[in-house]
């Protein structure tokens, strides 16, 4: 009866998915926060195509730079390549990675939608949503920018790496339930690079805003692989105390 | 040494109360799995206070700071990640090992006399605990911590009369803003702690004054040995001292494999949306509450109507305080009761279980006929209960634990 009850509930769970309407598949984010080049490649990215607008307000330069290896042999920030190639709107090394852009032009400019921090953004929405929305614009001439996205259905953002990927144009079908939805997007201009090396840009910038998300997250894990091992350690020299203690009982 | 302890108990009953409490404190020594549990909680609770304490330090409780200040505790305050992941994580685990320790109460007939009071004073600790919860939740100040408050907040306005007003004075404010917060961080980090750490004085004094109970339901008090002591009883001290110990580890490894490399638990633990900052012109997609409120919440949602929901939702609760008085049948464990109540107690946890899930899933048609089907045998579990109980098929109960 358990196990009727049980499936019942699975079912119902999957039955509701299934009917909640089309999702744009998602693709699975290549992450590897061990590989610093990326990171810094990521940041270069993001410094250079997305800074205009957005901020990372709670990402501190000296920190991105001490972790992806911006750093002389001594461990040393180097803050002269720092600030040359990443810092275009503060000035000292410890500050955060705020955007240059006003919070009121950015009102005025975005129809009161400003475009939003992306500290958490990995955290919130998945490195594999990042991955998929930077690569999931198409061109749709009724949109203000002239681009919609598939993942994010009329998004307000412009198609900024446009000039790296080029100009997608979008495949439909019907699904289930009779609805025109986007079943892939197909490269009909190409950009300057060819559509791996965007895809591996891409992968390196979703992989920074991860590391951003949770800076310490490779040390987090690093850390917990000592803590587990010691209290597992731990938990078996406690029951054979126990086992001491309690051989005259029963 | 012992002359310092001698001048302590000339003025302090030190070692009567190490004694009375620990020491010569005779404990069933038939003690299983589900035994673990009490004692993890008191961890718990000693770990959410010291790891509060120190986030206290660090945190801004202001509408405008709330948000950014956790993120400061993350990632700028030394080990603040570790300190915030400790009680975010403890706090989930606080409610996996309370709903644990009180199944066991189920199982063995913990709440039947003379224990009646342990129970009750454990279902306020219960409650209490929940109200810290829903406190601590709106302090990070996301999405789901400002919309989740909105949301429980609003149903005290299902209060016939007073609804209305009573929601303002309990928010401080027309709708939840920084004076909401403010208050609930003072509750949050003083006032309920107090509340439950005097509660759970209350609940251990009230179980040492009758004694354990234990699997099979025995009272060990009966059969004594020569020096007065419960044949199948052992001193707390050194053997579930010791015992308690090895449980502790096992547990410390289990919260510390989620600590370390899955603290967001999939979004139960930390939830997404609550990653972006409250905002009140936004509306999550999808409001919820955190999973260890989700079978009660189900309940709310199975009845349409708001303030009849509310008051289900609230009988879900209150209904285990009666407990003692619902169940008629004179033998505790259910290692001795009917094969029916076997499965019944199967069929209750299913059901609880399965209220959990669905509280976590959106809105459906099919589902809220689940839930209404869910939330009826849950009742009935309990409101049938004076009636199936008194006309069980018990096995003999034994006169020595059978361990």
């Amino acid at each position: 009866m358990m196990q009727r009850l049980l499936f019942l509930v699975l079912a119902c769970g999957v039955g509701l998915v299934s009917a909640s309407g089309h999702q744009f598949a998602l693709d699975h984010a290549p992450i590897n926060l061990r590989d610093k080049a990326s990171l810094q490649r990521g940041a270069q990215l993001f410094a250079n195509y997305c800074q205009g607008c957005h901020s990372l307000q709670f990402m501190r330069y000296r920190r991105l730079a001490e972790d992806s290896g911006m750093v002389d042999e001594s461990g040393n920030v180097l803050t002269t390549l720092v600030k040359d190639n990443l810092m275009f709107s503060v000035d000292k090394i410890g500050d955060t990675m705020l955007t240059a852009m006003q919070a009121d032009d950015a009102k005025k400019w975005f129809a009161s939608i400003p475009p939003p921090d992306l500290s958490l953004t990995a955290r919130k929405n998945g490195a594999d949503w990042l991955y998929t929305y930077l690569r999931a614009f198409y061109k749709d001439e009724t949109r203000p920018w002239g681009v919609n996205n598939a993942v994010f259905d009329n998004v307000a953002m412009p198609h900024v790496l446009v000039g790296l990927q080029g100009v997608q144009m979008p495949v439909y079908k019907e699904n289930e339930h009779g609805k025109k939805v986007i079943e892939k997007l197909e490269l009909q201009t190409p950009g300057l690079l060819p559509p791996e090396e965007y895809n591996k840009r891409v992968a390196d910038l979703v992989n920074f805003l991860v590391y951003v998300s949770e800076p310490g997250q490779l040390t987090r894990q690093q850390i917990g692989v000592w803590v587990v091992m010691f209290l597992i350690v731990m938990s078996l020299l406690a029951y054979f105390l126990k086992r001491a203690y309690w051989k005259d009982v029963h | 040494m012992s002359k310092l302890l001698n001048w302590v108990d000339a003025r302090f009953p030190l070692t009567k109360l190490w004694n009375e409490h620990v020491g010569q404190y005779y404990t069933p020594k038939n003690f299983n799995f589900w035994y673990y549990f009490g004692s993890l909680a008191l961890f718990i609770l000693v770990s959410q206070i010291l790891t509060g304490i120190w986030l206290t330090m660090s945190y801004n409780p202001t509408e405008e700071g709330a948000f950014a200040s956790v993120e400061h505790i993350m990632r700028d305050v030394e080990w603040g990640w570790l300190i915030r992941y400790l009680h975010a994580v403890g706090a989930s685990l606080f409610f996996v090992v309370i709903y644990l320790h009180m199944f066991r109460g189920l199982l063995y007939g913990s709440y039947k006399a003379p224990r009646e009071l342990v129970w009750l004073l454990g279902m306020f600790i219960y409650v209490t605990l929940m109200a810290e919860a829903f406190f601590g939740y709106l302090l990070p100040w996301g999405q789901m911590s400002f919309w989740g408050a909105k949301v429980i907040t609003e149903l005290f306005g299902a209060i016939p009369v007073i609804g209305e007003d009573l929601v303002v004075w309990i928010r401080g404010d027309y709708g939840v803003s920084g004076a909401t917060l403010n208050r609930f961080f003072a509750l949050h980090v003083i006032a309920v702690p107090l509340i439950i750490v005097g509660l759970v004085v209350l609940h251990i004094m009230a179980l040492h004054e009758v004694g354990s109970n234990n699997p099979d339901g025995i009272e060990i008090k009966k059969v004594k040995d020569n020096n007065g002591n419960p044949v199948d009883g052992v001193p707390f001290h050194p053997y579930f001292t010791v015992k308690d110990f090895f449980g502790l580890m096992v547990f410390l490894t289990i919260f510390s494999l989620i600590v370390f490399f899955f603290p967001e638990m999939g979004g139960y633990f930390l939830e997404h949306s609550n990653f972006d900052a409250a905002n009140f012109l936004v509306t999550p997609e999808h409001i919820a509450p955190v999973w260890y409120f989700t079978p009660f919440y189900a309940m709310l949602r199975a009845v349409p109507h708001e303030f009849l929901g509310v008051v289900t939702m609230g009988a879900g609760v209150a209904i285990f305080f009666v407990l003692p008085w619902l169940d008629r049948c004179p033998v505790r464990s259910v290692r001795y009761r009917s094969n029916f109540y076997k499965w019944l107690l199967v069929v209750f946890a299913v059901t609880f279980v399965g209220l959990g899930v669905l509280g976590t899933l959106p809105v459906d048609p099919m589902l809220t006929v689940l839930a209404r089907i869910f939330t009826a045998v849950y009742f009935l579990f309990f409101l049938l209960m004076p009636i199936y109980t008194s006309f069980e098929k018990t096995k003999p109960v034994p006169e020595r634990v059978t361990d």
